[in-house]
């Protein structure tokens, strides 16, 4: 209860902030829609399997990811996300070039893993409403293992459908990213300039 | 060792003993309670000691190997695990638990030649994992405190004793053949390594590219466990929901 209490009283700034960093934040005038969401992803299973059949190299193949990763996902909000409180203390530059590397970072850290992909596949089993967005529900089907859940949550505020979390076998990419980043924050004392510099090359 | 149920007093017992440790402090924001980190945080620097020294090396080797050669120990392994998930489902009431696993451990130890092979998977009679922990959750016990066991890494307070019930009530001493209960923990063993090397991509990438890999296994441990038992309402209110333009 003390946790919301905070939050909620953050809101007020925090949509102060927001506004001044060009981040929308208004609530959209139409909630997504399950089918709309199911094809957001139902596009990007497609380009991550073409991608992966694709035998390019794995230079390309990062680089490609990261491309996906910009247009399907919600970068800012899970950049802004991941800095967690520390997101406060960045100015709005500093949270602009954050958000780019952290992109890089991103493509290339799942990107890396993406080979376990190859010869498998991702079904989309099922969509569910969400307290904002839709979660649609898919099962990674791969080679030598068991499969597993694999579930995006997509939502629109921005005018078209981008998700903002992954969330397998329960574990939520949202969550695993906030403890990494600011992981990597405290072991270079804070700086948020040395990170921004470094993370692409993490 | 001989097959014993807990009596009533013990199971009350230790419920007791979850409940209290369970009462020291309160989770943070990501739902982890974790009062003992500086000596978990020890005991995860000796597991990481111990996979980069001994196991990870293993598992390369293993990994290496055709799987022709190494899925009939990894298939030995799991069957002699089976009588135990099928005494848990028993103690939960789950009848699938409890039916599907002693089909497969029957059938596994038959025609599979004592387990080495999987023909109940073939025919779609997949294990159904789970143990004492899980049941201590059917049965209500909380979660409890956050910790790394030596060995075994990740655990709960819950999930720890789980293992030690685990251990005691094991039934594969009364229906196991020679073979199995002579060799199974070590080939339990030796299948914890092969499957270290099946998943090593992402056991590497916690445990040695993680700014902060102990907080890096602890978060996914706990979200992956509570998953598993249908628990992750209590840590986010709604299942697995994470609002990132609310959080401000």
């Amino acid at each position: 209860m003390t946790h919301s209490f905070t939050r909620r009283h953050f809101m007020g700034t925090g949509l102060a902030l927001g506004a001044s960093l060009g981040t929308t934040l208004g609530t959209p005038a139409l909630a997504i829609t399950q089918s709309a969401a199911r094809s957001h992803v139902d596009g990007l299973v497609a380009e991550v399997n073409a991608v992966i059949s694709s035998g390019a190299s794995e230079a390309q193949m990062l680089r490609r990811f990261e491309q996906i990763f910009d247009r399907y996902a919600d970068v800012p909000t899970i950049a802004a996300y991941v800095l967690g409180v520390e997101r406060r203390n960045a100015t709005p530059a500093q949270l602009t070039a954050f958000t780019n590397a952290y992109k890089t970072y991103v493509a290339r850290k799942y990107g890396r893993r993406f080979r376990e992909f190859i010869g498998g596949q991702i079904e989309v089993r099922g969509v569910r409403d969400l307290p904002r967005g839709v979660e649609v529900q898919t099962m990674a089907v791969l080679v030598g293992q068991s499969p597993f859940e694999v579930d995006f949550h997509v939502e629109d505020s921005r005018g078209r459908p981008l998700f903002f979390n992954i969330v397998i076998e329960g574990i939520n990419m949202l969550l695993s990213e906030r403890a990494e980043v600011l992981a990597m924050l405290d072991a270079r004392g804070g700086d948020l300039n040395r990170l921004i510099a470094e993370l692409p090359q993490t | 060792m001989k097959f014993a149920l807990p009596t009533g007093r013990g199971i009350l017992a230790v419920i007791a003993l979850v409940g209290l440790t369970a009462c020291v402090g309160y989770p943070d924001e990501n739902g982890i309670l974790d009062p003992y980190e500086p000596v978990n945080r020890q005991v995860h620097e000796i597991n990481k000691a111990l996979d980069s020294g001994i196991v990870r090396p293993l598992s390369e080797q293993t990994a290496a190997m055709p799987t022709e050669l190494t899925r009939p120990f990894v298939n030995f392994a799991d069957n002699v695990g089976l009588p135990g998930k099928a005494l848990n489902g028993l103690l939960q009431g789950n009848v699938p638990i409890l039916a599907t696993n002693t089909m497969r451990f029957i059938i596994n130890s038959t025609v599979g030649i004592g387990g080495l092979l999987d023909p109940a998977g073939a025919i779609g009679i997949t294990e159904m994992d789970t143990d004492f922990g899980a049941t201590l959750s059917v049965w209500g016990v909380g979660e409890g405190a956050y910790v790394e066991l030596p060995f075994y890494g990740p655990s709960t307070e819950r999930d720890a004793l789980g293992r030690v019930v685990d251990f005691l009530i094991d039934p594969l001493d009364r229906v196991g053949l020679d073979v199995q209960i002579d060799y199974g923990t070590y080939v339990r063993v030796a299948g914890q390594v092969i499957e270290r090397g099946e998943i090593g991509g992402t056991i590497d990438s916690v445990l040695y590219d993680s700014a902060d890999s102990y907080a890096q296994a602890r978060l996914i441990y706990l979200q992956n466990r509570r998953f598993e038992l249908g628990e992750t309402g209590e840590a986010t209110g709604d299942a697995d929901f994470v609002d990132p333009f609310e959080d401000f």
